[in-house]
């Protein structure tokens, strides 16, 4: 993580925690710190979510408005995912044009909302080629502890299954209806700690870590997404593992979205 | 994947089980490579990869620019991995999109994984990739393509890095997507291996595979990295390699 200054002595104790199974906040290697969604807390959104992993914080806004359909997709709605990085997040944020981090997390969570098909965007098109609603998914992370991409996807994920299509503000129906939700697509993260593969890493975890690997799972057993960051490596046998344990905490975290359903 | 409402989906794997361009399902399409075809840099390559055309140059170890990002204890990479405006179909606005800065990020991860910076602290080792043609695996054609550059600049690395898009295609899993099984396939997942550690440095993923089929493509992604790599050792051979009689006669004359 550039910019931020990691004490060598904390990154080595890390990485010698690792090695007996242990980290610094006393979670297992294959634990999750605990997660809290709060559906609409922005009223000015069409849907939202505040969500926390441990100390993390992201708050993600769904707007739709009337738009026109990109050409080579008449039939089809459009789905905009962006991701912010606000300097009140983190000492190492700063003011800007989007840094390639936030840009990273932006098209890595609006990939496994596309492949997932999380929202069904030809059922956004209202007349093909001319006119369709496009669906802005704004995420702000608020307080960067650690592991914003799970956040940041868990957030937009929340948000969307509680969006509502504002269709009586745009005149284009008699009442407004909740946005379909097909699929609910969940990021998970892991670190490379020395041999140890962590899950949902800490701010000092991550700037300890050699290598980032997020798998996006959907709820019918598929893969959707997966992205390597930053320095490191991981063997083709690890990323299977790491596949199965994705699995397994993507399951439960898509139980704890079905929970705080509307 | 990202083509919602696509008029028609060709058929991609034949009756015969040959892909639409003759191709086995786990057959690399034709691949150049070609060390040191530019004069300025410190090392450079080009690849001519099925219809993708990429170079690649790199400068380095030099100074930071801009300034603070300097590390103290040892070099950074820096990627800017760049389409032209007439390597696609349609014209492509001139400049970094934020797939290409995505791309650059992710890339530059993967060869700081391997080069030996510590050995070279406060400087910046910069690779320069321009996709001059596209069809699908440019990324994969720019990493070889910067490896070997790399390996021409001398900067020392673990290994060189082979890159491939290994994906799923009409339920098949297929090695080295071209542009329409990239545009109407299930799946896509670019890696790129370190075949000295049988690591992987690169690896991202969109589409939908079981947890089986992920197996499945990453062993065919290995393999066939495998055999890019050949390729890339050989090209350096290519470039380097002296003729020893013919070396002592020029170096009598």
């Amino acid at each position: 993580m550039s910019g931020e200054v990691a004490a060598e002595i904390l990154t080595t104790h890390v990485l010698e925690l690792a090695r007996d199974g242990r980290r610094l906040d006393g979670r297992g290697l294959d634990e999750y710190r605990a997660v809290t969604l709060e559906p609409g807390y922005v009223a000015s959104a069409d849907g939202s979510a505040l969500v926390h992993i441990g100390d993390t914080t992201v708050l993600c806004g769904v707007k739709l408005e009337p738009g026109k359909p990109f050409p080579d997709t008449p039939n089809a709605g459009v789905l905009t995912t962006n991701a912010e990085l606000v300097p009140l997040s983190s000492p190492s944020f700063e003011p800007g044009p989007p840094h390639p981090r936030a840009i990273e997390v932006s098209r890595v969570v609006d990939r496994a909302l596309r492949a997932a098909e999380s929202i069904d965007l030809k059922g956004l098109c209202v007349t093909p080629a001319e006119k369709c609603w496009t669906c802005f998914v704004d995420i702000h992370v608020l307080d960067h502890a650690g592991n914003i991409i799970d956040a940041a996807a868990l957030a937009a994920s929340t948000a969307l299954t509680h969006t509502t299509m504002p269709r009586v503000r745009f005149e284009l129906g008699d009442t407004d209806i909740p946005l379909a939700v097909k699929h609910v697509a969940i990021e998970t993260t892991f670190c490379r700690l020395g041999d140890a593969l962590v899950v949902d890493p800490t701010v000092d975890e991550e700037m300890a870590c050699q290598g980032r690997l997020t798998i996006a799972t959907d709820e019918a057993a598929n893969i959707v997404a997966m992205q390597k960051g930053l320095v490191g490596a991981f063997a083709p046998q690890e990323v299977k593992e790491l596949a199965e344990r994705a699995f397994q905490h993507g399951d439960r975290l898509r139980a704890q979205i079905k929970s705080v359903g509307r | 994947m990202g083509n919602v409402g696509a008029s028609e989906v060709p058929q991609l794997i034949g009756p015969d089980g040959l892909r639409i361009d003759g191709r086995r399902v786990d057959e690399l399409r034709a691949l150049r490579v070609v060390a040191g075809p530019l004069k300025r840099a410190d090392g450079s390559a080009f690849v001519e990869w099925g219809a993708n055309k990429v170079m690649a140059a790199v400068y380095g170890p030099r100074e930071v620019h801009p300034r603070h990002l300097q590390v103290n204890d040892k070099a950074i990479v820096q990627c800017r991995y760049n389409m032209a405006a007439f390597s696609v179909d349609e014209r492509k606005r001139p400049g970094l999109d934020r797939r290409s800065q995505e791309i650059s990020k992710v890339i530059a991860e993967a060869f700081e994984s391997v080069v030996f910076a510590e050995e070279f602290p406060r400087t910046s080792i910069d690779v320069y990739i321009e996709v001059l043609q596209a069809n699908a695996g440019t990324r994969c054609a720019g990493i070889v393509a910067a490896s070997v550059a790399l390996a021409d600049a001398g900067i020392p690395m673990v290994d060189l890095l082979p890159s491939v898009a290994v994906g799923k295609v009409g339920g098949h899993i297929v090695l080295d997507l071209k542009k329409e099984e990239d545009n109407f396939g299930e799946a896509d997942l670019p890696m790129a291996l370190v075949p000295q550690s049988g690591r992987l440095v690169l690896l991202q993923m969109e589409g939908h595979m079981t947890a089986s089929e992920l197996g499945r493509a990453l062993d065919l992604g290995v393999t066939g990295c495998r055999a890019i790599y050949e390729k890339m050792k050989q090209a350096l051979r290519d470039r380097y390699s002296v003729d020893p009689p013919q070396a002592m006669a020029e170096a009598a004359a």
